[in-house]
């Protein structure tokens, strides 16, 4: 207790942060280039919005600049210059999807009240008042064509990546080839080839287990390709202590690799979930639409909420299109909360 | 060649050795054996291993007798580790790599074709430089993995627990524990939980691979304890950089040297001849600290 005396007067600090009187500095060099810059929009030929930021953004960099050269020299100049064009790129990433966000937000709440999660839209015509109608038949649909695309894919994009990490066969080489050039494959490709393979031909009805068949040809070079990356991190250690243990290779991948990956190929999988649920083009060839709840995924049109939000804006009427906001603010809701998952799972140590 | 360095013998004799060597490695004594668990020991005739082009090691001829612990010493990149991973056949995981010999358990060639491998790492158990506790499962599942990855039976499980844990030395650390994730322990412990998870499908003999080499020095102790029991019911190879803890636990040592080609064995002899009176100069230069 008494020997912290003789550190009396010492405080923890930190000297090599800024201090309050540069902050103070940066702040007033802030504030003055959005007025130089406002000025600049009065005066000269750049106006609105942009050129408020571009002549901002240039007056802020030279006047920082400036400071740094005139304080420290050419080398720490360039790297304030650097710094601050990075913040303005991530800025302007930000843009879009912030203004998108905002956008659904506030156009998208005012459909939303209890019974448009659980109405369908059968008895209903676009023009009916917001109160009325719903799309419970397109969240039911959305949740049968992924839950069946999920089910087909998972397991192939899975022991894709098996043979990718643990076999390691002839093929490798060629099959992570074509597992990397699906993940760029179109939707509509992939909705186009069910159309002409099946649904032509054999069905000639569209149906939810088609638009699924489309779903999981989009979905398993994802979980394929992120699988694969999360089998990779898995350390070569704990396979040769599985071998040497006396299990078999198979033995080995199932009872120590797999497990050790689990949490990164449930990762996999929501990131896989979350690509196909926003996929519109193929459900709209083959799942069809429709405005009332279908239970049969292996007959009849099937809504979902892609097919929903398309409808809705097609339609036109002022409370069709406020449907379809609302409907895209469920869409994106979901599709969050899917990532979020996925980062849950993502961020967890391996194995624990 | 023996002819010429039996005058070299006794010269040697009346050489220093570090004293710490020469004492530990005379204490070094013959345990009372128990014969019936532990096979005929192992042998290795001519071997070889490549990896791809490279020729890492060569005609190296060993003879584990039951019940023995024997030390491979050496420079790093002598082929001490190839070596030892050809007595198991975890050599054979490099993509590239390559073997010519014969490993010969209980009279059989483990590399012939009608011999199944996974047989082989379960009579030759295996304890690897890094700690590696399989993270998924607890202690106590870490320590029965190998009977679940041979789908091996055992009558009663938590017997076999607690021996082998005791056996490893681990068991008072963990016992009101087993159900933490191994990943909790620290890496001495978790390498005493690598040892009781190999000695949980009883092989005949425990290949270590630098087993201390990550570890400080009070856990590497408890590790030559474990060691030293071990010794009475199972045949020991152990890979080590440190030459006082090859005096200290083994009862063998075999030198292995690569002058830029292949490695070789340059001698194998009991443990306190190797150290008091080494037969080739170039072990003697060894094990006295004027090289490597």
């Amino acid at each position: 207790m008494t020997t912290t005396n003789s550190y009396q007067g010492i405080k923890p600090q930190r000297p090599w942060q800024a201090s309050t009187k540069d902050k103070a500095i940066t702040v007033g060099i802030f504030l003055f280039s959005i007025a130089f810059a406002y000025g600049v929009v009065l005066v000269s030929g750049l106006n609105g919005k942009l050129g408020m930021f571009a002549s901002f953004v240039f007056i802020f960099v030279a006047i920082n600049s400036g400071r740094s050269y005139l304080q420290f020299g050419s080398a720490l100049a360039k790297d304030s210059l650097v710094n601050i064009l990075v913040a303005v790129g991530t800025f302007l990433t930000l843009i879009p999807i912030v203004s998108i966000l905002f956008e659904v937000f506030s156009k998208g709440y005012k459909g939303l009240y209890l019974g448009f999660f659980t109405r369908d839209m059968s008895l209903n015509s676009p023009n009916d008042p917001l109160n009325t109608g719903g799309l419970g038949h397109a969240i039911l649909g959305t949740l049968i064509l992924v839950s069946i695309a999920l089910v087909i894919s998972v397991p192939i994009g899975i022991l894709t990546a098996l043979y990718l990490t643990e076999i390691k066969g002839n093929f490798t080489r060629p099959i992570r080839f074509l597992v990397q050039a699906m993940s760029g494959v179109p939707s509509i490709v992939a909705g186009l080839f069910i159309l002409s393979a099946i649904l032509y031909p054999i069905t000639k009805n569209n149906s939810a287990i088609l638009g699924s068949l489309a779903l999981a040809i989009l979905m398993i070079p994802t979980v394929a390709r992120t699988a694969e990356e999360v089998l990779n991190l898995i350390p070569n250690d704990l396979r040769e202590a599985g071998v040497a243990l006396g299990g078999t290779q198979w033995r080995t991948v199932a009872m120590i690799v797999v497990p050790a990956a689990k949490s990164g190929l449930i990762t996999a999988v929501i990131l896989g979930v979350a690509r196909i649920a926003g996929e519109t083009a193929p459900i709209l060839l083959l799942a069809g639409g429709g405005d009332r709840y279908n239970y049969n995924p292996l007959s009849g049109p099937m809504g979902s909420l892609p097919h929903f939000i398309w409808n809705s804006f097609k339609n036109g009427t002022p409370e069709s299109i406020a449907r379809a906001w609302s409907g895209l603010l469920v869409l994106l809701v979901i599709v969050f909360v899917l990532f979020a998952i996925a980062r849950f799972f993502g961020n967890r140590k391996v194995g624990k | 060649m023996t002819t010429e360095n039996n005058g070299d013998q006794e010269k040697m004799e009346t050489k220093t050795t570090p004293s710490s060597l020469s004492s530990v490695a005379s204490s070094s004594k013959r345990k009372v054996v128990n014969t019936k668990a532990m096979g005929t020991g192992l042998e290795a005739r001519g071997v070889h291993a490549w990896f791809g082009n490279h020729h890492a090691l060569a005609d190296v001829s060993l003879d584990f007798a039951a019940g023995t612990v024997t030390a491979l010493i050496g420079p790093s990149g002598c082929g001490k580790s190839t070596f030892i991973r050809t007595l198991n056949r975890m050599h054979e995981f490099i993509p590239s790599a390559a073997m010519a010999g014969q490993v010969i358990l209980d009279g059989k060639d483990i590399y012939d074709p009608s011999v199944d491998v996974t047989k082989i790492r379960l009579q030759i158990g295996m304890v690897f430089q890094k700690p590696n506790p399989f993270p998924s499962m607890t202690i106590g599942e870490n320590v029965l993995s190998g009977l679940k990855l041979a789908q091996l039976k055992t009558e009663n499980k938590d017997d076999l627990l607690e021996e082998c844990l005791v056996k490893a030395g681990l068991w008072n650390e963990v016992k009101d524990r087993l159900n933490a994730h191994g990943g909790s322990l620290s890496g001495g412990q978790q390498q005493r939980l690598c040892i009781a998870r190999s000695l949980a499908v009883r092989p005949q003999v425990l290949l270590m691979d630098e087993p201390c080499s990550a570890l400080d020095p009070g856990s590497t102790l408890r590790i030559e304890e474990t060691i030293e029991e071990l010794s009475s019911s199972m045949t020991i190879v152990i890979v080590t950089h440190n030459m006082q803890q090859a005096a200290r636990v083994s009862d063998y040592t075999a030198f292995f040297l690569s002058d830029g080609g292949p490695g070789q064995m340059i001698e194998m002899a009991p443990t306190n001849e190797i150290f008091a009176r080494p037969r080739d100069k170039r072990t003697e230069n060894y094990v006295t600290g004027r090289f490597g």
